[in-house]
């Protein structure tokens, strides 16, 4: 049994803080840009499951597996039947592997900020030199980032074909250019929807199914009332309602700027002046997004 | 083999908070557009097959049985509570079984429902059309509910996988390869419709008899193989 000594009450100055010898931190502080990019870059590797287990690798990279073959199957059918133009317009390989497109985002915006939210580690992030602005544009840059990889590989490796092919320089250039505007305006588009939509939920299952049930209910939803609008002749309205659905936002961008056919039903695409509104929306959607998420974030608490 | 309890606990599971919010819009966008679509081109039976057809059972009916299906059990697995329900005195098949009955209940309550609603709005049942696409909603319900339900057993990335299969298989190789529509429970379930409507405006690509098998087949073994899952179940940690 232990005995209690009567503790001596310390009296005035004989208390004092021991020094016990250890070392403060003199390195560099590497301050917020830093956090910053780290951020940006952990989750941009993180979308392509780079850094995390064998099993969260498969998706991401079968996907972009998926996105690049058909380009390479299309370029190998341009050089073998010596074509003098690739089989699809740079701009419209987006429009035509949108499912994929889709399900990247589904699978991978939840993956970037569902877990912070659902393990809280949100405050952990917000202990270090960043503020809300930093953690939002980190996530939004990195899975733009990495939805951009995902369009931009398969237009590359077309260019390349298609140069390989000794096809027309000029053109084959100005059609890459303008494919990569689209799908510049595509990522940004695509991944801010996804993580506005992702943000809300701690559970990614959930979070998945939510971000995949906007983009292709929205895009089933539009093209069954262009398809209605196009054979009531009524093809004013064709343009219209294409503004309610991601994917027509960006095809009528790009048919009314970057010389794109346009999918749309009877293959009419919206006028310049419409084209203006589409950008605008486009624009103001991307913005809306950006703010939403800085909303969302504000109270750190979560 | 139907416990309440499982069930009243997977039914807020289901539709607590937010859940429902999705779950609902879904059907009420479906009638919006029927609404819309019905003011534009008039009462029309192909109008009306094609976006029954193309929206309800193509495109909603999957996405809400994946909800249901994959969310009857998919967070229990992933948060790892699952045990709490496991250890009680409780036959595994039994609680996948009155899982697989809420799933089936929530995705024909959310899908077929508005299917007849819609079809009714866009043509007044012309046809039998509202009734044949509300039948394979409800054929396709049942089997999409116990496929994803066992997906939600076997993986934890099951959302993405039954997404796959619905938008991927079903939608874009069921458009180009004619062999994977065989394999397809929304043909399956068209089969079905087509009995039932009788006309030319429902058609599918498999005999009524191969997709009644089939149907019956797989919701049989996937609801068995989940219960055999769980009954060896292995947590695993996060990823």
């Amino acid at each position: 049994m232990a005995v209690e000594h009567p503790v001596t009450a310390p009296s005035g100055d004989q208390t004092r803080i021991h020094n016990i010898g250890y070392r403060n931190y003199d390195g560099p502080r590497l301050g917020r840009a830093y956090a910053r990019r780290s951020l940006y870059s952990q989750s941009l590797r993180g979308s392509y499951g780079l850094g995390r287990s064998v099993k969260s690798k498969v998706l991401p990279m079968l996907l972009f597996v998926v996105m690049c073959v058909p380009a390479a199957i299309m370029v190998a059918v341009a050089v073998a039947t010596k074509a003098d133009e690739l089989p699809v317009d740079y701009t419209r390989y987006a429009i035509v592997m949108q499912a994929v497109i889709s399900l990247y985002v589904a699978s991978q915006a939840p993956q970037s900020v569902s877990r912070d939210l659902r393990f809280k580690t949100v405050p952990l992030y917000f202990s270090r030199p960043i503020e809300t602005a930093d953690y939002v544009r980190a996530k939004f840059a990195a899975l733009a980032s990495a939805l951009f990889v995902l369009t931009a590989a398969p237009l590359l490796v077309l260019y390349i074909g298609a140069l390989l092919a000794k096809l027309d320089f000029a053109d084959q250039t100005k059609g890459f250019a303008q494919g990569l505007v689209s799908v510049t305006l595509l990522s940004l588009l695509f991944a801010g929807l996804g993580l506005v939509i992702a943000s809300v939920t701690p559970r990614r299952g959930f979070g998945i199914a939510a971000v995949i049930a906007v983009l292709t209910i929205s895009y089933g939803a539009v093209s069954t009332l262009q398809a209605i609008a196009d054979a009531q002749n009524s093809t004013g309205s064709i343009a219209w309602i294409g503004l309610f659905s991601p994917v027509t936002l960006i095809d009528g961008v790009q048919s009314a700027f970057l010389g794109a056919t346009s999918a749309f039903p009877g293959g009419i695409g919206p006028s310049d002046g419409e084209g203006v509104v589409y950008v605008l929306v486009v624009l103001g959607l991307i913005a809306a997004c950006y703010g939403l998420l800085m909303r969302r974030y504000r109270r750190v608490g979560l | 083999m139907y416990d309440p309890t499982v069930a009243r606990l997977t039914y807020r599971a289901l539709l607590g908070r937010r859940r429902a919010l999705i779950l609902g819009a879904l059907p009420l966008l479906l009638i919006a557009i029927s609404v819309v679509v019905r003011g534009l081109a008039g009462a029309d039976d192909q109008t009306a097959s094609d976006l029954l057809g193309g929206l309800a059972l193509a495109t909603m009916v999957p996405i809400i049985g994946v909800i249901a299906g994959t969310g009857a059990i998919g967070p229990e697995i992933d948060d790892g509570s699952v045990v709490y329900l496991l250890s009680k005195p409780l036959k595994r098949p039994t609680i996948i079984f009155t899982k697989l009955i809420v799933a089936i209940a929530v995705t024909m309550v959310f899908s077929a429902l508005p299917t007849l609603i819609a079809g009714f709005i866009l043509n007044g049942n012309g046809q039998q059309i509202a009734v044949a696409y509300t039948v394979a909603a409800l054929v396709s319900s049942i089997a999409y509910a116990a496929v994803f339900l066992l997906l939600g057993t076997v993986s934890r990335h099951a959302v993405v996988f039954g997404l796959v299969y619905a938008l991927v298989w079903e939608a874009l190789f069921g458009s180009l390869v004619p062999g994977a529509r065989t394999l397809s429970v929304q043909q399956w379930s068209l089969a079905v419709a087509h009995k039932v409507a009788g006309g030319d405006l429902v058609t599918s690509d498999v005999g009524l008899t191969t997709a009644t098998v089939l149907l019956i087949v797989v919701t049989v073994l996937a609801t068995w193989y989940a219960g055999q899952k769980l009954r060896a179940l292995t947590l695993a940690g996060e990823e």
